[in-house]
């Protein structure tokens, strides 16, 4: 909190400035991609700019939740490299400061703050994507620790990382909110299947894990054994909320699409351009609301259900914002691999269409703001 | 950045909607049920203006006229964010009478013309004071934008704004709204008042401080519709279960939720930019009354929809709100010429936009 926020700010944007690569890197989600996404994030550690709003001790500035939102901000502006360690800085970090031990912070933090650990969530299983509760995975008791068996699906970025972190079922007996466990895997270990899922776009972004008998000592385990739906629950609200999409990546979309009106709309087009407008409309409502809420965590008040409003605006923005680009594209839309300053629109409109539906649909996310915040029936 | 309400706010906002809720209160009469300020809004519907005008003193006994009247005048100089605080809340109890004109726009005006010296200064600060006292309440009309003096027969007085120039106006034709609680009039200009540039530079500050207003009462009203429909929907049982229930009236509902939610920080940044002086305050209400009205509008639509045939009758309340809102959301500048501003101030083209 001690940081001076337009210091700050300064510091931020004259670093990426000089460090953002002028070329986009070539996509996480290949090999290539991957590794040069992994010295990004060593260059981003070494200024101690990876993980701002983590205490000093981990390699962050303890910043506040303004200051983390200012540095996305700039990063977004800055048009910077995708950060390959997401699920777990903006997932797994807050559950551990949450719930980890101090052993589990000192061991798995610092190496993530530097991307010598990739690691990549595994939520969903065939059998149970909305309904997670229904999770069949199993962890079951061992000598020192837990095997774990069972398949997991929709794994961002475990194509590639190393290490994973979900929810097991450890007591099958439990009421099915109460018998599951959440446990930190490797994903090169032992009984490990990785299978790349090639996405819309045409590139791996996400798997499916199987594991047999996979080992877990007792050391990775996040919590209480049976613990685990609260433990993810929290993490889901920081997906939901204010972690997982920051405004700054729609304020520099909206941006861009003003840019992209100037260059390529028809002034005679009032109905496209009144859709440039309600995309920009939308990214400051976002900004001033996530600014808003902030403020108001940082003088103690709390984020529970109304994460999902957000969660919802956020993903229809950002699907409204690249089909008017789309659109405003005309037939040019479709091609892949075009030059700047249009080459982001395909890939980043393709990828705005995930949003309404993970980090819970924005089916369920409605039904949990009708019931939870409204207080209509269940 | 200020951007939450403070205590202050919140309490005030509190005290409003009490007394607007109490049944005994200022608007209510021999007719049972319901609150005061409904009552009185359908009595003024009627053409009856006595329990209209009388909650209307009340809110001038809790601040509400001064507001936007300087101390010096009378009043309690206070912030645009006050201004939405309380039209918020007159927008949430359907207060009829012409309140963004009365309580933000003409209050702003007058200043302007006065600290301008643009007008006679002793006219000025008498309306001021009277605006502040709650002894007067004023109307305005400001063709193309806004055609029709709203209540000039309840206003003390009545103001035209055209090109260039201020007049006292006098009401003419009277006309029904959509929303019973408004009547048009005509206005004809009978005196100058002000005349030169600097009015237009007024009449532009006007304009958004009414802009600001009226979408602060869109987003009240917005507010009111969506409580009504989750108290209905909970209430209200079909095939054995209370509709509520039902997965496609939670997700209509939980829709409204979401806009009204995402309106508020525009509306409130809005008038902070304003408050400031700021250079984007003009295009900040463009983009919070574009907002306000989108969502306002959603929730009349989708608890029209949720009360179904019952909210489509003048006996429920329900349409004091739905009617009111579609009178507001082209007032005071329509959707597409606030979107048109909005794009205009962000490529930095059409100059001083308002003029």
């Amino acid at each position: 909190m001690n940081i001076d926020l337009a210091a700050f700010r300064a510091e931020v944007r004259d670093w990426l400035a000089a460090h953002v690569p002028a070329e986009p890197l070539p996509s996480v989600d290949t090999a290539e991609g991957f590794a040069r996404h992994r010295e990004w994030e060593r260059e981003l550690a070494a200024a101690r700019l990876a993980v701002v709003s983590w205490p000093a001790e981990y390699g962050g500035r303890d910043a506040s939740l303004l200051e983390w939102l200012v540095f996305e901000e700039e990063y977004h502006a800055a048009a910077a490299p995708v950060r390959v360690g997401q699920n777990g800085l903006f997932l797994l970090a807050p559950t551990l400061f949450a719930h980890g031990t101090a052993e589990q912070r000192d061991r798995l933090l610092p190496p993530m703050a530097t991307a010598d650990d990739v690691w990549a969530q595994a939520w969903s299983e065939p059998e149970a994507g909305s309904d997670l509760a229904a999770i069949r995975a199993s962890a079951v008791r061992a000598d020192g620790g837990w095997l774990l068996s069972g398949a997991k699906t929709w794994s961002s970025r475990a194509a590639l990382a190393d290490r994973a972190f979900g929810l097991f079922r450890s007591d099958p007996a439990a009421e099915r909110h109460r018998g599951l466990t959440y446990l930190l895997f490797d994903l090169h270990a032992k009984g490990v299947t990785v299978r790349p899922i090639r996405q819309l776009g045409g590139e791996a972004g996400f798997a499916e894990i199987f594991l047999d008998g996979v080992f877990v000592p007792d050391t990775d385990v996040v919590g209480a054994p049976g613990d685990g739906w609260r433990i993810a629950m929290s993490t889901a609200s920081h997906e939901r909320g204010l972690s997982l999409r920051s405004p700054g990546r729609f304020s520099a979309a909206a941006a861009r699409l003003v840019g992209l009106w100037q260059r390529a709309g028809d002034p005679a087009d009032t109905a496209l351009r009144d859709r440039v407008v309600d995309a920009w409309i939308g990214a400051r409502a976002y900004r001033l609301h996530t600014f808003a809420t902030a403020a108001r965590l940082g003088a103690g008040g709390a984020l529970g259900v109304e994460s999902s409003l957000g969660k919802v605006f956020w993903s229809e923005l950002d699907v409204a914002l690249h089909e008017t680009a789309m659109d405003l594209l005309g037939p040019h839309a479709e091609l892949r691999g075009q030059p700047a300053p249009d080459g982001r629109w395909l890939g980043d409109y393709l990828f705005s269409l995930a949003g309404p539906i993970y980090a819970g649909t924005n089916e369920i996310q409605r039904t949990l703001i009708a019931e939870r915040l409204l207080g209509l029936p269940k | 950045m200020r951007l939450a309400r403070s205590a202050e706010q919140a309490q005030f906002a509190a005290a409003l909607h009490e007394m607007l809720t109490d049944a005994d209160g200022p608007g209510a009469d021999s007719e049972p049920g319901g609150d005061g300020a409904l009552r009185a809004a359908r009595r003024w519907a009627a053409g009856d203006r006595v329990p209209g005008l009388a909650l209307w003193r009340t809110l001038a006994g809790l601040g509400v006229t001064a507001l936007a009247v300087p101390e010096h005048c009378g009043g309690a100089g206070a912030t645009p964010s006050d201004v939405v605080v309380a039209c918020e809340e007159l927008g949430h109890h359907a207060v009829p009478g012409p309140v963004a004109e009365s309580v933000a726009a003409v209050p702003q005006l007058l200043v302007m013309l006065r600290d301008g010296h643009l007008c006679d200064e002793h006219l000025s600060t008498g309306w001021l004071r009277g605006l502040a006292a709650g002894d007067l309440i004023a109307t305005l009309a400001m063709p193309p934008r806004l055609p029709y003096g709203v209540d000039a027969d309840a206003a003390g007085l009545v103001l035209l704004v055209e090109a260039d120039t201020v007049y006292l106006g006098v009401p003419g034709a009277r006309h029904q709204s959509v929303d019973g609680t408004r009547w048009l009039f005509e206005i004809c200009g009978e005196q100058v008042l002000a005349r030169g540039p600097a009015v237009v530079a007024a009449a532009a500050r006007a304009l958004d401080f009414g802009a600001l207003a009226s979408a602060a009462q869109l987003l009240g009203a917005g507010r009111a519709l969506l409580e009504a429909s989750v108290r209905h929907a909970r209430q209200r049982a079909q095939f054995g279960r209370p509709i509520g229930a039902f997965q496609a009236v939670k997700h209509h509902l939980a829709d409204v939720a979401i806009r009204l939610e995402f309106a508020r920080p525009l509306l409130d940044a809005a008038a902070v930019a304003l408050a400031d002086g700021s250079a984007t305050a003009s295009r900040d209400v463009s983009a919070a009354k574009v907002a306000c009205a989108d969502a306002a509008y959603l929730t009349a639509r989708s608890a029209l929809q949720v009360h179904g045939a019952m909210g489509y009758t003048q006996e429920h309340d329900l349409g004091l709100w739905l009617t009111k809102v579609r009178a507001l959301v082209p007032a005071w500048g329509t959707q597409a010429e606030h979107r048109a501003l909005v794009m205009a101030a962000l490529t930095g083209e059409g100059g001083s936009p308002r003029s």
